[in-house]
């Protein structure tokens, strides 16, 4: 099938702006990760939760909150406004918009696999007398390292989804905010189905090929 | 390990802003951003060509009326507002955030009656909706969606809202009333007579005469935070123009004057 320009530009969009979130979250979703995973601190529970609200909220409340957060007249919005940078109706509200919503998922994928890795060879290390940093980067990261690559895939996989907080961080701009999600709306709203399908063909095609990709190396990690 | 993943990082962020750059980019001043209700997307884009070939260029950004007043008021970026619904229009403006003076009501549009392409029911009226062969009726959520709001006003002066409430079905929008009608899982829809005309597996069967149906308005305004307020005036009257007017009537709108 050949693909029109616009077609094109949109997948192009989508996976670069997807790729750039998942990109910025990963180093926060590891770190909190393996506080969740090995660590026990007050309120523990409650941040736990925080952050798995926006997998449960509905989006576009998730997104109000964001463009209230991020608005011109929103406390961060205006102080990053007078700086001159512009989060809402740009790319950089879609990454917003993607990386808090795919943030829980790879929090949640990458606890479990620094939960199984075994206590007793991080002591060793420990007794060895590596230092926790040391024990982190040659024992933890290396045996957990499958689980956080398919945890970021996923997380990837729900960053291209992202509809209903994105519609409204960074509207829906052709050529600049519309994502694949976002043109398949803006199709079906105006009767364009043949469009519509080709997007949506676009994206099983690639939800697919990364979340069994994903499934595949959280298997492997089992194994090893 | 650390190096590795650092580079790999590195290198997955050259790729991500090389990919980035794809995307058209035009920093000239004279580009203004129009917040359009969905149902306005192909005639704006028309017009939007037809402006750009000898002025400015105009961005759309599209989506439920109620969304993009919530997003103005926030104080996002579009210069124009154009709506499909008048209470969201006055929702701004008792919040201040339009330029005074500005907001127009540009458009109207008809109410018709939908059937599937290939229905054999005979109905010429509303009345005929009665007919107990008619079971289903799909329309926009007559408690919230505008088509829906004033449709169940028109029959209601008509006196049939009464005697047809039991068959209507409440669906998301007029594109869910289209679908419904185009699958025949109704046998008839009430929708725009701009979103009929985009379908090909339905059959307008009546429309509802402009000074018997109720007044249908999409205004506009410039927003009052806007940098480009000349531009947006300028695109204003361009649109007011014998040649924008044509194009909204080759849409199947109304115009307001």
């Amino acid at each position: 099938m050949i693909f029109s320009l616009e077609t094109w530009q949109i997948t192009i969009f989508s996976l670069a702006v997807g790729m750039a979130s998942t990109i910025v979250i990963l180093p926060f979703g590891v770190a909190l990760a393996w506080l969740f995973a090995r660590k026990e601190w007050p309120f523990k529970s409650v941040v736990e939760t925080i952050v798995l609200l926006p997998l449960v909220m509905p989006p576009v409340s998730t997104g109000l909150i964001l463009l209230k957060i991020f608005g011109r007249r929103g406390p961060l919005g205006a102080w990053l406004y007078e700086r001159g940078v512009e989060i809402v109706f740009n790319w950089k509200g879609v990454l917003i918009a993607m990386s808090v919503m795919s943030f829980p998922l790879l929090v949640r994928s990458v606890r479990t696999s620094f939960a199984e890795v075994s206590l007793r060879l991080e002591q060793i290390a420990a007794t060895l007398g590596a230092s926790p940093l040391k024990i982190f980067f040659v024992v933890t990261l290396p045996l957990a390292y499958k689980g956080i690559v398919a945890g970021a895939l996923l997380a990837f996989s729900r960053a291209l989804g992202e509809f209903g907080a994105t519609i409204l961080l960074a509207g829906n701009i052709p050529g600049r905010t519309q994502t694949l999600s976002l043109a398949i709306f803006n199709f079906v709203q105006t009767g364009k189905d043949a469009e519509a399908f080709t997007l949506l063909g676009i994206t099983v095609f690639l939800a697919f090929t990364f979340v069994w990709f994903s499934e595949w190396l959280l298997r492997a990690g089992k194994k090893a | 390990m650390k190096i590795g993943r650092g580079t790999k990082t590195a290198t997955s962020l050259l790729l991500a802003s090389a990919l980035l750059s794809f995307v058209p980019v035009v920093a000239c001043a004279d580009e203004i951003l129009v917040a359009a209700a969905a149902s306005l997307a192909d005639v704006l884009k028309d017009i939007g060509k037809n402006y750009q070939s000898t002025h400015n260029k105009i961005l759309l950004t599209l989506g439920p009326s109620n969304f993009l007043a919530r997003q103005i008021f926030e104080g996002a970026p579009p210069d124009m507002f154009f709506s499909a619904d008048l209470a969201q229009m006055d929702f701004l403006e008792t919040n201040r955030r339009l330029e005074p003076g500005t907001r127009k009501n540009l458009l109207s549009n008809q109410l018709v009656i939908v059937v599937p392409a290939y229905s054999n029911l005979a109905i010429a009226s509303p009345k005929d909706l009665l007919k107990p062969d008619v079971k289903k009726i799909a329309l926009a959520d007559p408690a919230a969606v505008p088509v829906g709001v004033y449709t169940s006003r028109y029959l209601a002066t008509e006196g049939l809202w009464g005697k047809l409430k039991s068959k209507i079905v409440p669906v998301l929008d007029v594109r869910a009333t289209l679908a419904s009608v185009e699958s025949a899982n109704v046998e008839a829809g009430f929708v725009y007579k701009t979103d009929a005309a985009i379908s090909n597996k339905v059959k307008v069967v009546y429309e509802v005469p402009l000074d018997n149906g109720p007044k249908i308005i999409y205004p506009i305004a410039i927003v009052r935070d806007s940098k480009k307020k000349d531009t947006a005036r300028d695109f204003m009257n361009f649109l007011l123009s014998p040649a924008g007017k044509a194009i909204f009537k080759k849409f199947g709108f109304v115009i307001l004057d």
